[in-house]
């Protein structure tokens, strides 16, 4: 199983313990997970990302086996696209994308352009609804947390965008998804960091509504506990406890060919 | 622990495990899923382990009044349907009694109705600020009865926040020093705010008693809680996410404390301070670990 949301590197409002990859690579043994896509935290809250991605790209090269960078496009930029063949050429899964950081509206047209461009790429547009509780947020903090509205637009720019989305509850999740056709729900992916287990049962309700094979395995490390994900998937009620969500490999071409790269 | 399943085992291990914040619905609550919910909590707690879950009812669960500001018939209807749980279920459930303090005489007649059936705690939304001078007749009750107060708590107040009227740790922490022979459970340090403005906010009252409860599992918080407070002051529970719950379980597990400060956090410290005889299926308390912390760390 792949861990779909990580990141490494400091966060702006508070204190997050050693977010460095070799501890990283630590949990993921300790957690018995094969891989993971990791992103850079800093550049979420950079204007121009291009930094924090070198960084991120120089910081997983010794842990290729095992991490896979997911940089962070922002396409509202000068020569953005060649941000996003570099991160094709290093083999990444997925780019990253943080609409509300940016200050890009839900109908942006530059974010529908990157998450075709991407998705032609075979990559996945990954997008983050929150990193932070609402209550607990800094003063500063005020980006709030994305939309039902953009991710629906960002599904229906076009067949090849493939997204996923990491840190939804499960009032946007079903706000997305029955707001979309069908074709457009098999673009949508989304990790179960921020989905309540029992005794509401969120995520249970969503595997049987949604289906279980729309949601892949994320934890939000460096954040928040690795434990919690499993610990939700442990608890799940008889009856959707078999149910198997997507592997993070068969979100797009780009995790699929590197899938096997990765120990596991 | 995660191995535990399959071997029938409860994902949490053998050793007794006390939920020191936890609820129930029932029918007067509006959902019609509310059985339900009441079974995913015992299923749940069967399956991670949970010997005794310590519950309440916040009135109708803004069904007829507010959730935190319920009226007093509203009260009086949950905790009947408190009650009705803990009785059926008396092997594993235990009961905080509700009460709103804008209803002083109301408040005490609950106390006193509900502890004479079994009731071992008083839970106190967020009806009234936690250092305002309608919470001393309660306070001066649980302490008289050796009854622990669960405060509802926002981390680190910093504006009103709308449909309660909301405390933190310097707010508690005042009620605390004014009535030092009782003991205070500070709700859910994962359940919203700034946990870590709580730590500092009630280091020096050791008569608090933080919850490890909410949805907020920021890697990072536990150990902050343990190096500020030590075992002795924390308290694991679930509130409404069991599953954060047992991951902060797990959790626990990679800080490297010693199996003792594990049982505190466990069970250990929830015997120390609800009244004796609380938890029958909990073996007796070692001769070391009897007392109550009664200085600040």
């Amino acid at each position: 199983m792949i861990d779909s949301n990580a990141l490494i590197g400091p966060y702006p409002f508070r204190h997050v313990p050693h977010p460095d990859p070799e501890v990283l690579v630590r949990v993921l043994d300790r957690e018995r997970l094969d891989g993971a896509w990791v992103g850079h935290l800093p550049s979420a809250f950079y204007r121009d990302p291009t930094p924090g991605n070198a960084e991120l790209f120089t910081a997983l090269r010794p842990f290729s086996d095992r991490l896979r960078p997911v940089p962070a496009v922002r396409p509202d930029w000068p020569k953005w696209e060649a941000t996003l063949e570099q991160a094709a050429s290093e083999g990444a899964p997925a780019v990253r994308a943080y609409p509300p950081q940016w200050g890009l509206g839900p109908h942006d047209s530059s974010m529908r352009e990157l998450a075709l461009a991407a998705g032609e790429r075979g990559m996945a547009l990954l997008l983050t609804v929150r990193f932070e509780d609402l209550r607990q947020r800094h003063a500063m903090d005020t980006a709030g947390d994305l939309s039902a509205a953009a991710i629906r637009s960002l599904a229906r720019a076009g067949d090849a965008v493939r997204l996923v989305v990491t840190a939804a509850s499960r009032d946007l999740i079903e706000e997305t998804h029955w707001g979309l056709t069908d074709a457009e729900q098999r673009r949508v992916y989304w990790d179960i960091s921020w989905i309540w287990g029992p005794p509401e049962d969120h995520l249970a309700k969503l595997f049987r509504t949604v289906g279980a094979k729309r949601f892949v395995f994320g934890t939000q490390w460096p954040l928040r506990l690795t434990q919690t994900p499993r610990a939700n998937l442990d608890l799940l009620p008889d009856d959707v406890r078999s149910l198997e969500m997507a592997d993070a490999g068969a979100v797009c071409a780009a995790a699929a060919r590197r899938v096997g790269a990765v120990r596991g | 622990m995660t191995a535990a399943r399959d071997a029938g085992e409860p994902l949490a291990g053998r050793e007794p495990l006390i939920d020191a914040h936890a609820h129930f619905l029932f029918g007067d609550t509006g959902r019609a899923d509310w059985a339900d919910v009441n079974d995913a909590r015992f299923r749940a707690g069967e399956r991670i382990g949970v010997t005794y879950h310590v519950a309440s009812i916040l009135g109708t669960f803004g069904f007829s009044s507010p959730t935190y500001f319920p009226s007093p018939d509203d009260v009086t209807r949950g905790n009947d349907a408190m009650l009705e749980i803990a009785e059926r279920e008396s092997n594993r459930v235990r009961m905080f009694v509700t009460v709103n303090p804008n209803y002083t005489g109301h408040a005490l007649l609950e106390i006193d109705r509900c502890v004479a059936r079994g009731a071992i705690g008083i839970k106190l939304a967020a009806s009234r600020r936690a250092d305002d001078p309608l919470l001393d007749p309660i306070a001066d009750v649980a302490a008289d009865r050796g009854l622990p107060v669960l405060h509802h708590i926002w981390q680190h107040r910093r504006r009103e926040w709308p449909s309660q009227e909301i405390s933190d740790g310097a707010d508690l922490a005042r009620l605390a020093v004014r009535h030092p022979r009782a003991r205070f459970i500070l709700a859910h340090i994962g359940g919203g705010g700034d946990y870590a403005h709580t730590f500092p906010a009630v280091v020096d009252c050791p008569n608090i008693y933080p919850d490890l409860s909410g949805s907020g599992a920021d890697r990072g918080m536990l150990d902050s809680a343990v190096a500020a407070l030590g075992a002795e002051r924390l308290l694991w529970a679930s509130d409404l996410t069991m599953c954060t719950g047992l991951a902060k379980l797990r959790a626990l597990h990679q800080l490297g404390l010693s199996a003792d400060d594990i049982a505190d956090i466990r069970w250990q410290n929830a015997v120390r301070i609800f009244p004796p005889r609380s938890f029958p299926r909990c073996p007796a308390l070692s001769a070391s670990r009897v007392s109550l912390p009664s200085s600040p760390r």
